[in-house]
């Protein structure tokens, strides 16, 4: 049987019609092409499938697209407003947080979260909080400055 | 995944008769476990009851006594609560470092329970804080819980609703992560309360247990040094990719000695 959700992504009404076996990330990278969210694993550990579910990073991966239903959903693509890019967007642009860009979109996202979380966190705490975002480039180092310094950024704002 | 029925719960106890119902029906918590083993298809179900409408089942009560946390309660709001985090602060401390942030903000504590993995952390606590496990039929003293490798004191068709913890006088929790999954390798919660002490061990055996060797020494002479002539028998611990059994029981006795380090 399907199902059909209504949610909101990156500000719009979006409405889909989906089976129950099928995964939150697939519908919006497959079918509504917001292919800025990445899956790099299938068993919910890399972190690159990231977004934010009613304000909270969650791993896109491992929900279910009827799920969805009800929600409020920010993508990497909803964070750029009129052209200007998200303070933690500007942060890892100026301080060099990616390599590939593989696991970036996930990173940026849970990036937010950090400093949500905490308004200017250490760099110690924000290692303990990107256990769930593997990057196999950068060797991390950029991504801690990045988070850091976009921290900042966004509590000035 | 193959396919499946899917539903919101309209109530626990409806979820509950779904299940005795119909016996390969599964309920959906926080999916950590379950929408994996979806995916790897290791579980066929015909329907997945979403407990994520259940609000009631979410939300924690701190009485002079115990901690009594919702079973869809997730691990980040346990972290987080002001609540907790006075009352039995090792518990905030082990919601905090399971997983990662997202994982935590969608992970339940009645999932984890429930799906009794032998290297999760909250079954620690269970045995080392002397809980209770309310479900849709009863109450289950939280030391019978855990009886085998992922396979608990629940019945087909039993969900929980909620846990209980005593608070303790001190606590603490040591976890010696995985390096890869982030899950414990081995965990000791460890509580010192009117009824004594209390060693709960996970990551170590099949299923979690309480160590009964050191909650006797250490009821003599709560100190490290009265942990110097404790043992525990290899045998009865798991061997794996990550770690031998008896790496394993040298690691029971260090975080136990350093759970009670933590309390004095
Ligand atoms: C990357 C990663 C790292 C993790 N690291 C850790 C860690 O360090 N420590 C740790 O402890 N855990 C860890 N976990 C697991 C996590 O804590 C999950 O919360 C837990 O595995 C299951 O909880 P859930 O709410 O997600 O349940 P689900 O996955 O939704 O359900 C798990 C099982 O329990 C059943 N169930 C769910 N709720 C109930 C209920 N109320 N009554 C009866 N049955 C129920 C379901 O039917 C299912 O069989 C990790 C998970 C991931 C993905
Ligand atoms: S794709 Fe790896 S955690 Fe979601
Ligand atoms: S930049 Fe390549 S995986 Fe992180």
């Amino acid at each position: 049987m399907t199902h059909t959700i209504t949610f909101t992504l990156n500000g719009e009404q979006t409405t889909a019609t989906v089976t129950p076996n099928h995964l939150a990330v697939d519908l919006l990278r497959d079918d509504l092409g917001k292919t800025g969210t990445h899956v790099g694993c299938d068993t919910s550990q890399c972190g690159a499938c990231t977004l934010h579910l009613n304000g909270e990073p969650i791993k896109s991966c491992t929900l279910l697209a009827v799920q969805l239903d009800g929600t409020e959903i920010t993508t990497i693509e909803g964070l750029a407003k009129n052209g200007d890019l998200h303070p933690m967007q500007a942060a890892f642009k100026e301080h060099h947080g990616l390599q590939c860009g593989f696991c970036t979109p996930g990173m940026i996202m849970s990036g937010i979260g950090i400093a949500q979380r905490n308004t200017t966190p250490d760099d110690a705490t924000i290692r303990h909080e990107l256990e769930g975002n593997i990057c196999r480039c950068t060797g991390y180092q950029n991504i801690v400055t990045a988070i850091r310094e976009g921290a900042k950024a966004m509590a000035e704002v | 995944m193959y396919g499946f029925e899917y539903s919101k719960a309209a109530s626990a106890e409806a979820a509950a008769q779904s299940l005795k119902d119909d016996e390969d029906a599964k309920v959906l918590a926080g999916g950590m476990t379950f929408i994996p083993t979806l995916k790897a298809r290791l579980a066929m179900p015909t329907q997945v009851i979403d407990l994520n409408s259940l609000p009631e089942l979410s939300g924690i009560t701190v009485t002079a006594d115990t901690v009594r946390i919702g079973a869809m309660t997730r691990h980040a709001h346990v972290a987080a609560d002001a609540d907790v985090k006075a009352a039995i602060p090792a518990l905030a401390y082990l919601a905090g470092n399971i997983g990662d942030p997202m994982v935590r903000n969608r992970g339940t504590i009645g999932g984890s329970v429930a799906n009794a993995d032998p290297a999760a952390c909250y079954p620690s606590a269970i045995l080392g804080l002397g809980a209770t496990v309310h479900t849709t039929e009863r109450d289950i003293d939280g030391d019978s819980f855990f009886t085998e490798m992922f396979e608990t004191a629940l019945q087909e068709g039993e969900l929980i609703k909620a846990v209980t913890f005593k608070r303790p006088d001190a606590a603490a929790y040591m976890k010696f992560p995985n390096p890869a999954s982030r899950y414990a390798m081995v965990g000791v919660f460890l509580s010192k309360g009117s009824d004594g002490i209390r060693v709960g061990v996970t990551g170590a055996a099949p299923y979690a247990f309480r160590f009964a060797a050191a909650e006797t020494a250490l009821n003599a002479d709560f100190s490290t040094q009265a942990l110097e002539n404790v043992t525990i028998d290899p045998d009865m611990l798991n061997t794996d990719m990550h770690a031998t059994a008896a790496y394993r029981a040298s690691l029971v006795l260090t975080m136990t000695k350093r759970a009670v380090d933590a309390c004095l």
